[in-house]
């Protein structure tokens, strides 16, 4: 089935815009298609009059360093985000995630800003993001605008993004530093559909001694209809030392304050609380150890 | 139209296309190049794997523009000329490639792999691989071959060949000679159904209900007809013949007329000149249906209350009541010491054979085609010509089918698909047809593995004595009969086990429901009882206290053992032989044991199933084998190669015969124009029934050949010696293909025909021989269980099977490999779900086969326990591995865990909630998370 009639390969964000206007909004963005074409597939949508492929706009197709900061065009896939050296060492969390979306085939097209711009409550690199703190550039309403990765969701599948009308642009973070650092783990099934039962990515800083957590971010996903951040559980381990005793807390903490549903076919509810408590576990200290030893292996990567 | 700058394989084209086209179509439409293969559109089975600027994409998302300026490679640029690349060729070494659909995907996804890394791991093939799946080797193979082109690539020297030992080779039997064509499947030259393009070929659709079961009030297809660019729309009206078809029962509609009773029941098809307009003209075609109720599940439909599905069969929704019955079943209860009794369930499985169905009509008087002529990939190329010939009120005799290489199987391409709907198509339009399914329709439409519940019930003595098993199945037949009589037959009289159990009762209602139909699948029902069966025997051995191993060796059958269906065992028996081999691997075990958060364990299962239709039913295949004067023969049979390989069978079975080199020979399979009939491939009857015809019709040629060497060399024809394509006498040497010429000259025709039946069978319930033969194989899994998450892994599977005698012993055990991985996805990963008739699982992302990443190790010993009339001793092995792995995984849950899993797949939610509660049997699975 012919699923679109033109297929437009812009060069600048400028002329994607333009295109965009010309269409009217009945024109899609396109950027590895891993979700849109198998949803179009699917039915999802009728057949495009247009697609406008943001890939091939070269400015959105770089990881760029700057300083503590990092920007990542929305054009970037997967595996180079995966092989970038900087990204496993200092936004470790981030290849983990991006690691165990789909198979190579999947990560040399899919982009880090497709994973967002799809906005489904668990995407993997999105999670990632959310424990990160980035910014999102969002091209919208005839601007460009910088807002906070957890302001872009709306709803399940739904973000400030019409997909028809706007073009996110990039990211930026701020990269580990010292006494810093990032993990993220999934737990999945071997069946259904190739979406996380429950995600999780953190990102600690401790105190001069590295004895005490200084800051917390945690992200899980899915546990509500937009991804969000676990600030109890975060207050809780501030200024906390960085041992069992604290993560019990924080485990604690997260099984009072989040209350995960059952999905068809993916998970129960009470196996999700279990998988957040576990999770948990598995990921603090790891991002404790990070932070103290200033090394970062990505686990799981491929495979997980 | 717009234009488009790439390079293939080295040359750089410039083309005008439309901008809709995906990479996967422009390959292999706009330059030919049928090698990348489409398995999903949906990024899932990775076959369409091709590499853009060196990197790995499935080219089936892959919008071609976005190719623009890029270089592209497809299987088809592997090989140097005729060099093959080392992957290539360690692919047909190691055995890597049985029905070479997925072959291009693994060879350009592996070839990326080392492109990158040329000390590839296990983990990092796991890695690279992992979203591009095999149906058929289990994967065993294919980590070998990439292992082994990595050394050459190295300048090492490649890794030997992992083969099976065996009891004695013959001349060609009993070595591993690579598969027909598969020079072809490593290339991309191979052409399955999808690859052949006709002149002013048209496209088929097929219009089916969205309701599992409904009243058809009207149908109106004007508004399709008037969309230009349709030749055809036809609905049940416009079936010429009998509008019915079914290999057991006639029960199926070719198009529906009054009632529709699954979701998937074709209501109308449609040519056009493009797929988009035949896609288009479907959704113009308007049908009014009045839903009816749903019977959603066996036992409900054999209430009363459940309204009849099909009001003119006798026994209402009963499709069929299947007893056994054996000795005295009061009796064998009353001497039990103990008494085991559980239930058991297993969901409907999907075949999910990566070649989605297509068949392609020609219409009688197109360029070359005398009659009506369907191409396609089929199980049973004779019983589809019959089917095509009734629906269309033709003779057979004009009506030829013609086999394609087939994608896969494993039972699912038994049962008429678009077969009918091409013909009828191509026979109004006067242009070929091609109706190719896309794996969303065929995931619907197509008969898939029975969905069982059997409550099973054994007894035992102290002494480890089976005395009685008593079992009622319940079997999901779905909306048509399709082969259900048969598989249910199969889980019956199977039900007992591979044992000597003196008294039996078994009773099966296999029914008619609103669900997807069922029918063959690899294991033939036999592989829903043994999962029920070995865990029972598991639960006796425990409330026994005597080891599991050890109450199966108890019991185990042997030569003079009687079956429950009174079939006295005279011959090949080698089960306690296949248990010997698989406990000797074993050595130093533990059943179970933890280490951290980690629970190991081992489970151990027999299985045994029949050789050849049985039960009564004539079996039989005919060859015909042709002599040529380059001193080649060519083995003519219908009889269907899906990649379990019975093509180099019939040929080693000839060579053998002829003393030939297994190079000189070629095969014809599945031509009913230039083929005799082989006979279904199914029941793991081919080696044993179409091997039998070869090596028949190539005595039959020896002697003709021994009799014209004899005269050519004066000599009495009893003393020609057949050797390496010779004939000889003291001293006197003539080539085989002088023989043929001389035969020739002297108006001799050097051709033979043989057809062979088989030995007798009994129906069941008469006694005596049942079936031909029966193999035996023990396998034993060891599984680790994580006890923080509740996962499942199985880490290693060691099996021996006893296959009578070993014809080429690296495809038999490719065949084990392919059997007991696919056997593990019964077990851990997959289930057709369907909800109150309605199919969930309508997307090939919503079943996941198992991956290269769940893999175990697999080690595989073959037993050879000869059959007196199966060729050279041998007997069926297509069926037997997948049957013992699932409850040999559920042993080893177990063992690992102490929770008892009575359903599949295995759910990792509840097992890990049982595990931390103590609860020690389970009954939900996966599909019952809500
Ligand atoms: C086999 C398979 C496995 C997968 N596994 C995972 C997994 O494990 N975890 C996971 O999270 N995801 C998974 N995915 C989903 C998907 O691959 C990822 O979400 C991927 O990152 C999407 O990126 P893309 O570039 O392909 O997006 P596209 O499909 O191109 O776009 C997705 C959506 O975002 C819009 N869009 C994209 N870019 C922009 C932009 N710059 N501006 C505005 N709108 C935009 C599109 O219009 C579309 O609606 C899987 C997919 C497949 C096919
Ligand atoms: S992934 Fe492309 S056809 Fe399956
Ligand atoms: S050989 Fe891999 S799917 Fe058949």
């Amino acid at each position: 089935m012919k699923l679109w009639e033109r297929y437009h390969t812009p060069t600048t964000v400028d002329e994607a815009v333009a295109l965009l206007q010309q269409y009217a909004g009945t024109a899609r963005i396109i950027a590895g298609g891993t979700d849109l074409l198998v949803e179009m597939r699917e039915g999802h949508h009728d057949p495009f009059p247009a697609l406008i492929d943001i890939t091939s706009i070269p400015s959105l197709r770089t990881i760029q360093i700057e300083k503590d900061t990092v920007y990542i065009g929305a054009g970037v896939a997967h595996t180079p985000i995966v092989k970038n050296p900087v990204l496993v060492e200092r936004a470790t969390c981030l290849v983990e995630s991006c690691g165990v979306i789909g198979g190579p085939q999947v990560r040399n097209v899919g982009t880090l800003g497709g994973n967002v711009a799809h906005a489904l409550p668990a995407g993997d690199g999105t999670t990632s993001l959310v424990a990160l703190d980035a910014e999102v550039e969002i091209f919208k309403n005839g601007k460009r605008r910088w807002v906070n990765i957890l302001e872009m969701f709306t709803g399940p599948g739904q973000s400030l993004l019409d997909s028809t009308r706007d073009v996110l642009l990039q990211f930026r973070f701020r990269l580990s530093g010292k006494n810093e650092a990032t993990a993220f783990k999934r737990i999945m099934r071997p069946q259904g559909v190739a979406l996380p039962i429950l995600g999780c990515a953190v990102w600690v800083r401790l105190d001069e001694s590295r004895e005490y957590f200084d800051m917390v971010r945690v992200c899980i996903a899915p546990i509500a209809p937009t991804p969000t951040r676990i600030s109890e559980l975060e207050e809780v381990l501030k200024g906390q030392p960085a041992n069992e005793v604290s993560i019990q807390k924080a485990v604690d903490t997260g099984l009072k304050v989040v209350h995960p549903r059952t999905s068809k076919y993916r998970a129960t509810a009470e196996y999700r609380q279990e998988m957040m408590e576990l999770l948990l576990r598995r990921t603090l200290p790891l991002a404790i150890e990070r932070a103290r030893t200033g090394k970062a292996i990505p686990e799981g990567v491929g495979l997980k | 139209m717009s234009k488009l700058s790439l390079t293939v394989n080295d040359t750089p084209h410039d083309l005008e296309i439309p901008e809709s086209r995906t990479l996967a179509q422009l390959l292999r439409y706009d330059l030919g190049l049928t090698g990348t293969k489409i398995g999903c559109e949906e990024a899932e089975c990775g076959i369409c794997t091709v590499l853009v600027d060196g990197v790995p994409v499935d080219s089936c998302i892959f919008p071609a523009f976005k190719a623009q300026g890029c270089s592209v490679t497809t299987i088809e640029g592997l090989a140097k000329g005729e060099e093959l690349h080392p992957l290539q060729r360690n692919f047909i070494e190691h055995g890597a490639v049985q029905c070479g659909f997925c072959t291009p995907g693994l060879i350009m996804t592996s070839a990326a792999l080392l492109e990158e890394n040329l000390h590839p791991s296990e983990e990092d093939i796991k890695i690279a691989l992992k979203d591009t799946f095999c149906r058929c080797t289990g994967y065993t193979s294919v980590m070998r071959a990439i292992k082994s082109a990595a050394q050459e690539l190295r300048g090492q020297a490649p890794l030997p060949v992992n083969e099976p030992s065996v009891r004695e080779r013959g001349k060609v039997i009993g070595h591993s000679v690579p598969p027909q064509e598969v020079r072809e499947k490593v290339t991309g030259q191979a052409k399955y159904t999808d690859d052949y393009i006709f002149p002013g070929m048209l496209f088929g659709r097929t219009l089916r209900s969205p309701y599992p079961h409904a009243k058809i009030l009207r149908i109106d297809t004007s508004r399709a007809k008037a969309l230009s660019g349709v030749y055809a729309v036809l609905t049940y009206e416009d079936v010429p013949g009998e509008n019915l078809h079914g290999l057991v029962y006639r029960d199926w509609p070719v198009l529906c007329h009054d009632v529709v009773r699954y979701v998937g029941d074709a209501v109308a098809i449609v040519a056009a000149e493009s797929e988009d307009i035949a896609a288009k003209a479907l959704c113009l075609i308007d049908v009014e249906y009045a839903p009816l109720p749903v019977v959603a599940d066996p036992v409900y439909a054999h209430s009363p209350e459940a309204p009849i599905l099909h009001p003119n069969h006798p026994t209402g929704n009963l499709l069929k009541h299947i007893k056994v019955r054996h000795g005295d079943i009061d009796r064998g209860f009353t001497e039990a010491d103990v008494i085991i009794e559980r239930e058991y369930r297993t969901p409907i499985i999907e075949h999910a054979f990566l070649e989605p169905e297509c068949s392609i009509g020609v219409p009688a008087g197109v360029a070359d085609h005398e009659k009506l002529t369907v191409y396609v990939g089929s199980q049973i190329p004779y019983q589809d010509r019959n089917q095509i010939a009734l629906a269309m009120g033709l003779p057979e005799e004009q009506v030829r089918v013609i086999g394609t290489l087939i994608g896969g199987g494993f039972g699912g391409k038994e049962d008429i698909a678009g077969q009918i709907h091409a013909a009828m198509l191509a026979a109004v339009t006067g242009h070929p047809v091609k109706m190719l399914y896309t794996r969303q329709e065929s995931l619907i439409f197509h008969p898939k593995r029975h969905a069982t519940i059997i409550r099973i019930k054994t007894g035992a003595k102290k002494d480890g004595r089976l005395t009685a098993v008593q079992a009622t199945l319940y079997g999901d037949g779905g909306a048509y009969a399709s082969l259900s009589d048969k598989v249910m037959t199969r889980a019956t009289t199977h039900a007992t086990g591979p044992y000597d159990v003196p008294n039996a009762k078994i009773d099966c209602y296999a029914m008619y429901t609103n669900n997807v139909p069922s029918g063959a699948f690899r294991g033939f029902g036999v592989t829903q009882s043994a999962f029920a069966v070995e865990q029972n025997m598991d639960l006796v051995a425990e409330a026994l206290g005597i080891d599991p191993i050890a109450l199966r060796l108890i019991n185990a059958q042997k030569v003079g053992v009687t079956t429950a269906t009174g079939q006295v065992l005279r011959d090949s028996v080698g089960l306690i032989e296949t248990i010997d081999k698989v406990r000797a691997d074993m050595q130093n075990f533990q059943w179970g044991w933890r280490e951290g958060h980690k629970a190991y364990g081992w489970g151990f299962a027999c299985a045994y199933k029949n050789t050849g239709l049985g039960g009564g039913a004539p079996d039989k295949a005919e060859a015909e084998i042709e002599a040529f004067e380059d001193g080649t023969i060519e083995v003519r049979i219908a009889a269907a190669d899906m990649g379990q390989g019975i093509a180099h069978v019939v040929a080693q079975c000839a060579a053998e015969e002829l003393s030939l080199p297994y190079n000189r020979v070629k095969v014809l399979l599945c031509d009913t124009d230039r083929t005799p009939n082989g006979g279904p491939t199914t029941g793991s009857r081919q080696t044993y029934i179409s091997g039998n015809a070869s090596r028949m019709a190539a005595g039959v040629l020896r002697e003709a050949l021994a009799q014209s060497a004899a005269e050519l060399l004066d000599v009495p024809p009893e003393q020609i010696r057949f050797e390496e394509g010779l004939m000889r006498y003291n001293g006197h040497t003539v080539e085989f293909g002088d023989v043929v010429g001389w035969m020739k000259r002297n108006n001799l025709t050097p051709r033979s025909r043989y057809e062979y039946w088989a030995p007798k069978t009994q129906p069941l319930g008469t006694g005596g021989d049942m079936h031909i033969a029966f193999s035996y194989a023990t396998q034993a899994a060891l599984v680790e269980v994580d006890l923080e998450t509740g996962e499942v892994h199985v880490l290693k599977v060691l099996s021996a099977t006893d296959i009578g005698r070993a014809i080429n012993p690296l495809m038999l055990q490719g065949q084990i490999e392919g059997g007991i991985v696919m056997a593990m996805g019964n077990a851990l990963t997959e289930a057709f779900i369907s909800e109150n008739g309605v199919p969930w699982t309508t997307l090939l992302s919503r079943y996941k086969m198992p991956s290269i990443k769940h893999t175990p190790e697999i080690v595989s010993h073959l037993v050879e326990h000869p059959t007196a009339d199966g060729p050279y001793g041998a007997k069926g092995v297509g069926e037997i591995p997948s049957i013992n792995t699932m409850p040999a995984i559920a042993n080893a849950i177990y063992h690992a865990t102490g929770v008892r899993v009575f359903t599949v797949p295995v759910d990792q939610d509840s097992l890990l909630r049982a595990i931390k509660s103590g609860q020690p049997e389970l009954h939900t699975a996966w599909q019952d998370v809500r």
